[in-house]
């Protein structure tokens, strides 16, 4: 049987079916190429402007980012005091994780001290967690300083945005780019000397 | 009648009509000592349907896409003509789904129908499993609530947390950088044709593979040992008309309880409907709350219950995909002499009954909220959970069994 096998045959025959997986392959890209983000997905990107002098002490708001929420939070000096005194319930007290821009690689994780910017998903599982800036809630216990309380998971994290050991969540919250563009106005998304 | 069987026979000249029919019902020989539990594949085929139907109907009102979603939900359930109806059944099919999935799948466990000569027709029902469950988070998604926006955001997180390429694989997904109107509108595209096409597909192939190997039985044994002169099985009968007459009072009961639920109690207490789903989906706020609809959340508890590890959250999800993929090895895991829970010792049955204390307990405790006490318990019944799967090559092959009858055994 064997020799009568018609090697020229054969070898034009796996050729062809090399050579049409290969075509179906490269037929194959357009349609999984098609999934991922367009370019309308990508251009909504762009860098929002937001007035931080509205914000009371104490207070947070919310803005949109690239479909994001994220949190803007003027602290106290009462706050930005307690952050010092709980590192060793942190996982990274430093932030040498990079989760924030290098501007931002302090003990506050901010620009200014005062507001801190901070993208609001949870490292978990994308969660929005909860602003929780009183101290020592019932429900959260009576070292709680000030911080975030993510409803999804139970991940905490504090008012610098840094998260508590024995959590789910597994670092930090990122802090985006962001400048000041004058002494109230922030610039969230473009941190580059020419945005404007 | 004359003027039938010519046609019948003008057909079966061209399309093999009649031999179809007795291959697969007539002359179709199934155990019978069929008990309760084999009810249920029949159920799921006719919740199938109620699915598809009742699907149909719901894409012919309802708009995918983020600005309209919600509201024409709201739009089938006020102004649509017995749309309240539709969306009900379709909601309420959906996790009758799983009560009738999860009860055949028990069945399995309970007369080890997923033993030779079964390993593939096991296999091919857990694809349909995974198919499901892939069609049942990707519809949830549609309503556009906020349980849909936050479930979908978790769940699609948790591709992210695989090394190395799971941000990309995420992105893929979601077509997006996060859940937007893009992503409801590719799990449109597959809730209503890729994945129904798909389940058609293998289910008709779960059929093939148990109309080649026959059902097994609550006796766990082979009906075609023994035959009559005719080479039928002495212990089965005829699919139809005998097991269509049955399943039919089955189907009958079935639908007076789905009936009672679509009319009486739609939500099942936030169960079946979260009530956070009537509110829009809004990417800003996250609801105090999220849980997963309660088909999800044994696995849910699974993937919680495990702690990260060198910063990742990979490790939990790497378990609750373990968690479901284990079934599949089953065939192989299992080493008992004897198929069927009615001939096993007593140490397959504490294992079974365990494993299904601890996959009701994660159900429910993927419910609640986290809490220490709950973390503690889950972690407890997780272990519970693999070591049923794990331990089931010893414990199967040291346990005392009785003797298996010769032929089926029926009261």
């Amino acid at each position: 049987m064997a020799d009568n096998v018609n090697l020229s045959k054969r070898r034009l025959l796996t050729a062809t079916t090399a050579g049409g997986v290969i075509a179906a392959a490269g037929a194959g890209a357009p349609f999984v190429l098609s999934l991922m983000p367009s370019e309308r997905a990508k251009a909504a990107g762009a860098p929002i402007e937001v007035d931080v002098s509205t914000i009371k002490p104490g207070m947070m708001i919310s803005a949109e980012w690239q479909g994001k929420p994220v949190w803007i939070v003027r602290r106290t000096k009462e706050m930005l005091d307690l952050l010092a005194k709980h590192d060793d319930k942190l996982v990274d007290p430093e932030s040498s994780v990079q989760q924030q821009p290098n501007y931002c690689h302090n003990p506050y994780r901010s620009i200014k001290p005062e507001y801190l910017v901070v993208l609001g998903v949870c490292t978990h599982l994308g969660c929005s967690p909860t602003y929780r800036p009183e101290v020592a809630p019932a429900d959260l216990g009576k070292d709680w300083p000030g911080g975030w309380f993510c409803p999804c998971h139970g991940s905490r994290f504090d008012l610098a945005a840094r998260v508590y050991k024995g959590v789910p969540a597994p670092s930090n919250l990122i802090v985006p780019p962001h400048k000041y563009l004058s002494e109230n106005t922030l610039l969230i998304g473009d941190d580059s000397k020419e945005a404007a | 009648m004359n003027r039938l069987k010519n046609l019948i026979g003008w057909i079966d000249a061209r399309f093999p009509l009649i031999s179809t029919f007795k291959a697969h019902a007539s002359e179709y020989y199934a155990p019978k000592n069929f008990n309760f539990w084999y009810f249920f594949g029949g159920l799921a085929l006719l919740v199938l349907i109620i699915q598809i139907l009742s699907g149909i109907f719901l894409t012919m009102n309802y708009k995918p896409d983020a600005l309209f979603a919600f509201a024409s939900v709201e739009y089938i359930m006020r102004d649509v003509h017995w749309g309240w109806l539709l969306r009900y059944i379709h909601s309420t099919g959906a996790s009758m789904f799983f009560v009738v999935i999860y009860l055949h799948m028990f069945r399995g466990l309970m007369y080890g129908s997923y033993r030779k000569p079964r390993e593939l027709l096991w296999i091919i029902g857990m694809i349909i499993y995974l198919a499901l469950m892939g069609e049942a988070f990707m519809g949830y998604l549609l309503p556009w609530g906020q349980m849909s926006f936050w479930g979908a955001q978790v769940i699609v997180n948790l591709f992210s947390s695989v090394p190395f390429i799971g941000s990309d694989l995420a992105v893929l997904i979601r077509g997006d950088y996060v859940v937007s109107d893009i992503t409801l509108n590719r799990f449109f595209a597959l809730h209503v044709i890729a994945i129904p096409l798909v389940l058609i597909l293998i289910i008709g192939a779960h059929l093939v593979a148990l109309h080649e190997v026959g059902s097994n039985n609550p006796d766990g044994i082979e009906i075609k040992k023994y035959k009559d002169t005719n080479g039928n099985p002495l212990d089965g009968i005829p699919f139809f008309p005998y097991m269509v007459v049955k399943d039919g009072v089955a189907a009958i009961a079935f639908l007076m309880i789905f009936c009672a639920i679509i009319f009486f109690a739609p939500d099942m207490g936030g169960y079946f409907l979260e009530y956070n789903n009537f509110v829009q989906a809004n990417p800003m706020k996250t609801p105090e709350h999220i849980a997963p609809v309660w088909y999800f959340t044994p696995y849910y508890a699974i993937l919680r219950a495990v702690p990260p590890i060198f910063g990742s959250q990979f490790p939990g999800v790497a378990a609750m995909g373990v968690a479901t993929v284990i079934f599949f090895f089953l065939p192989w895991l299992d080493r008992g002499k004897v198929k069927s829970i009615r001939y096993r010792g007593p140490i397959y049955k504490t294992f079974l009954t365990l494993f299904v204390i601890s996959f009701v307990g994660l159900g429910w405790l993927g419910l609640m909220p986290s809490t220490p006490t709950y973390t503690v318990i889950s972690r407890i019944l997780a272990v519970v959970y693999f070591a049923f799967f794990l331990l089931m090559p010893w414990y199967t092959r040291i346990d005392k069994c009785k003797p298996e009858p010769d032929r089926v055994t029926s009261k």
